[in-house]
């Protein structure tokens, strides 16, 4: 068999290890490069294990041939390759724009290449993860890291943004590792695949499934636990933001979706599932006012994230005891949400990471000529603003009407207005950068230049989060192709 | 009562008494220790219910050295970011919270939400 000889599958997850350590080894802020080429064979890898899924359907890995019971399986299919493409994808792109960044400003770099490559492995070795445990394992990895990403910046509210950051992050693993302990001790297995027939609404597996769906939300920063989540994402340095807004967060998100549309389905309420849509809803409207009254533009973009994981979350009532079309449509649309927004965050903290640089500051009000300097760093930011109001042809347009038809083939009006409200004030805060950036610049302040690379590389993500709205049938056959529910 | 649900029960109380402690208690090394002391709680779970007539199963026993190293790893990154604020800000207390000799007297939290630097 081909997967005996040879299997992406396991490389994606050793080889950003690989260059993480040996760029450890080399020393505070080297291993750009390496970092670079192991990006790049990601990207492939990522694309040859989405043909076989697409060729081949999903399949199973057991790692260095040792299966289940005694060794760890890696479980592929359509919805885990998704993911690992969209990783791929973004962190390539990323990776030059950081390479680009430190270079221009040093500061914060010294150990973002080990520490990014290790939170890429944690993210890969996630969304392969077969069992319980060992998504527990790969999750403490990912929060480990992005904390360390985090507080990499350095001054005193980045290092308490980071600790608080790791408090609510090991309170979110805290409690799924407690569930994982009431599933093994009730039916003996962590394993996704064998419990999936044997799951059913005894009293312990209830409390755990709250448990694991509260630690997940809070590790996703859903309202109204999202306190975390703006400090550590609007004070990290520019191309630590970028990753932890548009990869870290799925990561919590794929785990739920994975538990509550996978083994947990048969116990999962309608109930609960409207429960969970109105704290998505609480976030769409409370993470949107307040990116439209933020005066830092980090913090304004940080929101943003708040509000753009509300409309993840909107999947669970929209998906949950509804008829198979609109279940169907409701599952497309999150997904398409998820990917549309790691392409538009990553590409608008990048452009905001542009603006800064060349301002030399964090504030809205000091954007006064960035659109005479830097029109290809505004376009991109506009570009991405584009892809989270969900205005056509972006991929954000694609996942709110894919959700829409959703709500209305399940009759659920009520989510409808929330979408619309929260487009609206979308639009509202993205236009607040663009407007402060079309006026001149006061005389006496002079806005510099960010260099080229940064400008490209962040209006790459941008057009990608166009080029999802233009090409998403790709993703989505994808994902019907392996499977994944 | 067989042993394994006791010992699954103490480890939901040290569970419950982490949490508490970890949103309660403002001092960062009280909220470490909580962490730890949720973590035993679960661990204590993992093996006490894991357990098949009073014969140990070794698999869980495998996870929580596992999650061991975990916790201690976590332990260890809390620690040095714990300390570094302290060399920073000179307060061993996140932004927000109440300062240490104030938490006794009574345990409200800074507002739940929008961090230091939120709400407008």
């Amino acid at each position: 068999m081909m997967t005996m000889v040879f299997d992406p599958a396991s490389w994606l997850i050793l080889l950003p290890l690989a260059w993480a350590t040996l760029a450890f080894v080399l020393g505070a802020g080297r291993g750009a490069r390496l970092a670079l080429v192991g990006l790049g064979a990601q990207a492939l890898l990522a694309l040859e294990l989405a043909r076989r899924v697409r060729d081949q359907g999903a399949h199973a890995h057991a790692l260095g041939g040792w299966p289940a019971p005694l060794g760890i399986e890696l479980a592929v299919d359509g919805l885990a390759v998704v993911m690992l493409l969209m990783t791929a994808l973004v962190a390539l792109p990323l990776g030059l724009y950081a390479r680009a960044y430190f270079g221009a400003k040093p500061k914060g770099g010294a150990w973002f290449w080990p520490l990014s490559g290790f939170l890429i492995a944690a993210l890969n070795a996630l969304f392969l993860s077969a069992d319980l445990f060992n998504l527990y394992v790969t999750l403490e990895l990912l929060g480990l890291a992005a904390v360390g990403l985090t507080a990499a910046a350095g001054d005193r509210m980045a290092v308490a943004a980071a600790l608080r950051y790791l408090l609510a992050t090991l309170l979110g693993s805290g409690a799924y590792l407690f569930g994982v302990a009431l599933i093994y001790g009730t039916y003996g297995t962590v394993s996704l695949a064998a419990l999936a027939p044997l799951i059913s609404a005894e009293p312990a597996v209830l409390l755990a499934l709250a448990l694991m769906v509260i630690g997940m939300l809070l590790k996703t920063a859903l309202f109204p636990l999202h306190f975390w989540l703006p400090p550590a994402h609007g004070g990290a340095v520019s191309p630590v933001s970028a990753l932890l807004s548009a990869l870290v967060i799925k990561a919590s998100f794929y785990l739920l979706l994975r538990l509550w549309f996978g083994v947990f389905e048969p116990v999962a309420t309608v109930g609960a599932a409207q429960l969970i849509g109105i704290l998505g809803a609480g976030a769409i409207l409370w993470g949107s006012l307040l990116a439209l009254l933020q005066t830092r533009l980090k913090m304004l973009v940080a929101y943003s994230t708040v509000a753009q994981v509300g409309y993840l979350f909107l999947v669970f009532p929209l998906a949950t005891g509804v008829s198979p079309e609109a279940g169907v449509s409701a599952w497309q649309g999150g997904i398409m949400q998820a990917l549309a927004h790691a392409l538009a965050k990553a590409a608008m903290f990048a452009a905001a990471g542009a603006m800064i640089v060349a301002t030399g500051r964090d504030e809205i009000v000091g954007l006064s000529g960035v659109g005479a300097r830097l029109p290809l760093t505004l376009f991109t930011f506009a570009l991405a603003g584009v892809t989270l109001m969900g205005l056509p042809p972006s991929g954000g347009f694609s996942a709110k009407w894919l959700l829409l038809m959703a709500a209305l083939d399940s009759g659920q009006w009520w989510w409808i207005v929330v979408m619309m409200l929260g487009g609206l004030l979308s639009a509202a805060y993205v236009f607040k950068v663009l407007r402060q950036a079309f006026l001149p610049a006061p005389g006496g302040s002079a806005v510099g230049r960010a260099p080229r690379a940064l400008e490209l590389t962040a209006l790459a993500l941008a057009l990608g989060g166009i080029l999802l709205g233009l090409f998403g049938a790709q993703p989505l056959a994808l994902l019907e192709a392996g499977g994944g529910r | 009562m067989s042993i394994g649900l006791f010992y699954a029960l103490v480890g939901g109380l040290l569970f419950a008494l982490g949490v508490g402690g970890l949103i309660l208690r403002p001092h960062l090394l009280s909220k470490i220790l909580a962490f730890n002391i949720l973590g035993s709680g679960a661990f204590l779970v993992l093996v006490g219910l894991g357990q098949r007539d009073g014969t140990p199963d070794p698999v869980p026993q495998a996870m929580v050295l596992t999650g061991i190293v975990v916790a201690v790893a976590a332990t260890a990154l809390a620690l040095a970011l714990a300390r570094r604020l302290l060399d920073l800000s000179g307060d061993m207390v996140l932004p927000g919270e109440k300062a240490a000799d104030e938490a006794e007297a009574g345990d409200q939290e800074a507002a739940p939400g929008d961090g230091p630097r939120g709400g407008a």
